[in-house]
């Protein structure tokens, strides 16, 4: 579905917006901003929020590099990148605080540290300060939705099987006895160790099919 | 200001509450430098070093915001103190040791953007330490950064003899070391409260 839009020749295509949510998938595939990815998923919640913030952050980082792009001297970018994530992350972080003071203290210092989020430095350097503003909303939004799909997948699991419950819903009779081990910190290791085995074998399986499938055509 | 006596903040700072272990705070150092054990020492040492001069330009940051209600600026002034202490490291490092230089490659400049550095900073500000308690916590968990960096690349590079499937191969397999590593030091809950 999107190699069609890869090939076409305009500046700006879906594809953008489409690669990052399975194919270029920041956690599942290019394993990505690892330390919110483990922290703050013990619970749907929190991780749905933590994924709404950083994508937040990301595509406004993404369209201020974009904007500036020429004007930043190649020396400095890094830096300047820095100081910009930091500007929107105080931003964030405020703005957490006014909507639910709750939340903000279960998440702690996780959202300053979305400032240190490899993902979204790695995004302005690779993407935003090479292409046009449009392109780079689209790219960001593209890896934060892909990202937030990923925390989903991590703090629904945990939550269902360490708590027994859903965003907070009760999913199963009271005589459920939760995996504890599940919300601790070992749990958040091996629950992103089984999605990416998971993804592993897609790919491999992938990889197996695409090379036998030109031999049998041939 | 906080209370605690400075042999209970370097305990928990380096066992009970691992920054890798128990607070995912520097998992792509790592996954990505803990393939051999002479690089991953040598990593943590860099670590180790950025975290105490980090630590201590912190709090004297946080004083100065403090003096100026400009509480705002705490983030920004962070991650500029510890970006500029990593560029000194780069530096004194290319200089004494240009393998090591080589050897550790992309993930030095990277140390800037290694949570546990920034996470360092927050929480120390954040349970007001004074600045011999900083400096303790700063060690305490630098240290247990350096612990978990060394056992993970002991584990690795006996597991490059081991067979595994293809499909386990890679960060899967690490970070199923890495769960069962953090149970281990589960077993520290307790030591020092």
């Amino acid at each position: 579905m999107a190699g069609a839009d890869r090939n076409a020749a305009g500046a700006m295509s879906t594809d953008d917006f489409i690669k990052g949510l399975w194919r270029e998938n920041p956690v599942f595939v290019q394993v990505l901003g690892m330390c919110p990815v483990l922290a703050v998923t013990n619970s749907a919640i929190n991780a749905l929020a933590m994924g709404l913030a950083t994508t937040f952050v990301l595509v406004l980082s993404n369209t201020l590099v974009a904007t500036l792009r020429h004007f930043i001297p190649r020396q400095v970018r890094i830096a300047t990148f820095i100081l910009i994530i930091a500007t929107f992350v105080t931003v964030v972080d405020y703005l957490i605080q006014a909507i639910s003071l709750d939340l903000h203290r279960a998440l702690g210092a996780f959202i300053s540290l979305i400032v240190v989020n490899c993902l979204i430095l790695g995004r302005a350097e690779a993407f935003a300060s090479k292409n046009t503003v449009a392109r780079s909303v689209l790219d960001g939004l593209g890896m934060g939705v892909g990202f937030t799909f990923a925390l989903l997948c991590l703090g629904g699991a945990r939550e269902i099987f360490g708590s027994g419950s859903l965003f907070g819903v009760s999913l199963f009779p009271a005589a459920y006895q939760p995996w504890i081990v599940m919300i601790l910190p070992s749990g958040g290791f091996f629950t992103l160790a089984l999605w990416l085995l998971l993804f592993n074998h897609f790919k491999l399986r992938r990889q197996a099919r695409e090379s036998v499938v030109p031999e049998v055509t041939r | 200001m906080n209370n605690d006596s400075l042999w209970t903040i370097f305990l928990n700072a380096s066992l009970v509450n691992n920054f890798v272990l128990a607070y995912f705070l520097g998992i792509c150092p790592f996954l990505g430098v803990s393939g051999k054990l002479a690089t991953a020492t040598r990593m943590g040492g860099a670590v180790c070093f950025v975290m105490l001069v980090s630590s201590v330009c912190a709090y004297g940051i946080h004083r100065l915001l403090v003096a100026i209600d400009a509480p705002y600026l705490q983030l920004i002034s962070y991650i500029v103190v510890i970006a500029s202490t990593v560029q000194l490291v780069e530096m004194f490092i290319k200089k004494m040791s240009p393998a090591l230089f080589r050897a550790l490659g992309i993930f030095l400049p990277l140390i800037t953007t290694n949570c546990a550095i920034l996470g360092l900073a927050l929480f120390q500000t954040n349970k007001g330490y004074d600045l011999v308690q900083s400096i303790v916590y700063a060690l305490g968990a630098g240290s247990g950064f350096t612990l978990a960096l060394v056992l993970m690349a002991g584990i690795r590079e006996k597991l490059e003899l081991a067979t595994v499937p293809d499909m386990v191969q890679g960060t899967a397999l690490t970070l199923m070391i890495a769960g069962i590593l953090s149970l281990a030091f589960m077993g520290f809950a307790g030591v020092g409260a």
